[in-house]
């Protein structure tokens, strides 16, 4: 063997690539079919969301935030929403968190399902996966019937929700409740028995309980490693403080935490079931009331506008915790607002959990995260029509030139 | 032995009804278009979408004489689809522009502006007639 097939070649993958969902461009170092090393590089999705916010009102960005993804919308209305109230003292009506939360637990399942039907199709297991994407109709349909679109929700909006849930939907949500706790039993048979998947996520992509720590994974991922950690629990939301909701473990289900493929798919479908008993508890406990702490959008715009300080907005997306920070200073448009989607503290973890695997199993371990590239693509650097990476060293170089050029 | 539960629930899909609906027809015309320019001249008919539901939001509806053009709904709009002409004192809606959001329907003092079950909007013109509503 020559000495260059000896140390091994590199593969890039992406930037747009069918075994990607989403522009990140990959750069694998293997040895035959071992990955070595690997190095990513995302920004590839970037679209200027905080800079259009800038250029909005508070009123208007809620719906900009219902754009940042397409999958979690209200997660990210509701932590930017958060924040705002925060900064603006509005205190959100008792039932509008109820409201909140149920719509909350809707864009769980059909993320869940989502990615269960992603998962099976990287594993070349289509058939599965077109199962999973037939029953997450399901909750597209309550989504659309309670909130009047199936994808960009638009239901929250600073000081409460736009809509109720009157006592007439409940049958309909009460149905797809029952759909899914029918279905649920079947569902972990066909993803967590079935001899293929079990073959294939078993011990791929293996992050320990202490990796998970260090490289700060968040949501279903740190869960599925055995970090107990989930923002519902740890500080709650909405209604979840009045709900029953503790963190999804593997253990639950397995009895250890193995931090694999297989423990991810694990979590996530517990997830669901959990979801569907917390929109119960949520229909059961659902305080009578106002849904706004405003209804008129001119007088909410005005009590933005006052409003100065600055808050973040916490909450844990179906990906991990998703956080807003928002800075007013008296003006129509925030001085400051700065996104940081779930995606963004867990996609660290693809480093290790790629390292030393397959080739034939990039695809289903990158997805293993459930990663949304698209939410996450904060910045990116272009100059003279070239786009680079700044290390440290040229970062805090630039930081010294701009100290010397404001002092001069 | 490998265990495949998947395989009873395929062969119990047989004898079930698919689950998509087959929009707009039975099996994809060799064109879309060309096919929706024959269902416009009542050559070809069209399967049906699924029903929206109650309070969906589609295509605006803009009620030109209550409207008393006060341009509230012109500062909300989060996508800036709305704007104010001045001489007319009225206002014209971009609906390519337009996200759907019905922010202007709940602020308008008068109720002027409506959401429509109209969603088949697609075109290939951003200025076609009928994605300007004024
Ligand atoms: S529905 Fe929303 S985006 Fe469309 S015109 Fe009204 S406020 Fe603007
Ligand atoms: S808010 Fe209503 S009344 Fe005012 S300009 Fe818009 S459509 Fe006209």
């Amino acid at each position: 063997m020559s000495e260059e097939a000896k140390k091994g070649y590199s593969v890039p993958i992406g930037p747009i690539h069918p075994a990607l969902k989403e522009p990140i461009l990959f750069t694998f170092q293997m040895n035959g079919e071992k990955v070595e090393k690997v190095d990513f590089a995302p920004g590839k999705a970037h679209r200027g969301i905080e800079w259009m916010g800038m250029r909005r009102n508070p009123v208007q960005i809620v719906h900009l935030t219902d754009r940042i993804c397409g999958i979690c919308g209200v997660s990210h209305t509701l932590a930017f929403s958060r924040a705002v109230e925060q900064v603006a003292e509005i205190e959100v009506p008792e039932r509008a968190h109820y409201v909140r939360t149920i719509i909350a637990e809707y864009e769980r399942i059909q993320s869940h399902l989502l990615w269960a039907g992603v998962a099976a199709h990287e594993l070349g297991f289509d058939t599965l996966f077109y199962l999973a994407w037939r029953v997450r109709e399901e909750s597209l349909d309550v989504i659309e019937y309670l909130t009047g679109n199936r994808v960009n929700y638009g239901i929250v909006q600073v000081g409460g929700v736009r809509r109720d849930i009157t006592a007439d939907q409940f049958p309909r949500i009460e149905a797809s409740l029952s759909y899914y706790e029918d279905l649920f039993g079947k569902m972990l048979t066909l993803f967590l028995e079935d001899t293929t998947i079990k073959m294939r996520s078993r011990n791929t992509g293996v992050m320990n309980q202490q990796e998970a720590l260090e490289l700060c994974a968040i949501g279903p991922t740190a869960r599925a490693s055995g970090l107990n950690m989930d923002v519902r629990q740890d500080s709650p939301y909405a209604a979840y403080g009045d709900v029953d909701v503790r963190a999804v473990m593997p253990e639950q289900y397995l009895g250890e935490a193995r931090g694999d493929v297989y423990d991810r798919i694990v979590v996530r479908l517990l997830e669901v079931k959990q979801s569907i008993d917390i929109v119960r508890q949520c229909m059961d406990q659902m305080p009578a009331g106002e849904v706004t702490a405003e209804p008129k959008i001119p007088k909410l715009l005005a009590l933005c506008k006052k409003a100065e300080g600055e808050a973040v907005g916490r909450v844990e997306a179906p990906r991990g915790e998703c956080l807003h920070y928002v800075r007013m200073d008296g003006h129509e448009q925030p001085l400051a607002w700065k996104v940081k989607a779930s995606t963004y503290s867990n996609q660290m973890s693809w480093l290790k959990i790629l390292q030393g695997e397959q080739l034939a199993d990039i695809p289903i371990i990158v997805a293993s995260i459930d990663p949304c590239m698209s939410c996450t693509d904060r910045v990116t650097v272009l100059r003279d029509g070239r786009r680079d990476v700044l290390t440290k060293e040229e970062l805090h170089r630039l930081s010294v030139e701009k100290t010397r050029r404001l002092q001069s | 032995m490998s265990f495949l539960p998947t395989i009873p629930e395929i062969l119990k899909q047989f004898f079930r009804k698919p689950a998509t609906n087959a929009f707009p027809a039975k099996y994809l015309p060799p064109s879309v278009t060309g096919f929706l320019a024959r269902v416009g001249e009542g050559t070809a008919s069209i399967h049906p979408p699924i029903a929206t539901p109650p309070d969906f939001r589609g295509k605006i509806v803009y009620d030109r004489d209550t409207c008393i053009g006060c341009k509230i709904c012109t500062k909300i709009c989060p996508a800036h689809a709305i704007e104010f002409i001045p001489e007319t004192k009225r206002i014209r809606i971009y609906v390519t522009q337009c996200i759907f959001c019905s922010q202007c329907n709940d602020a308008c003092p008068v109720n002027a502006l409506h959401m429509s079950e109209e969603f088949l909007i697609a075109a290939e013109n951003r200025y076609a007639e009928d994605l300007i509503v004024e």
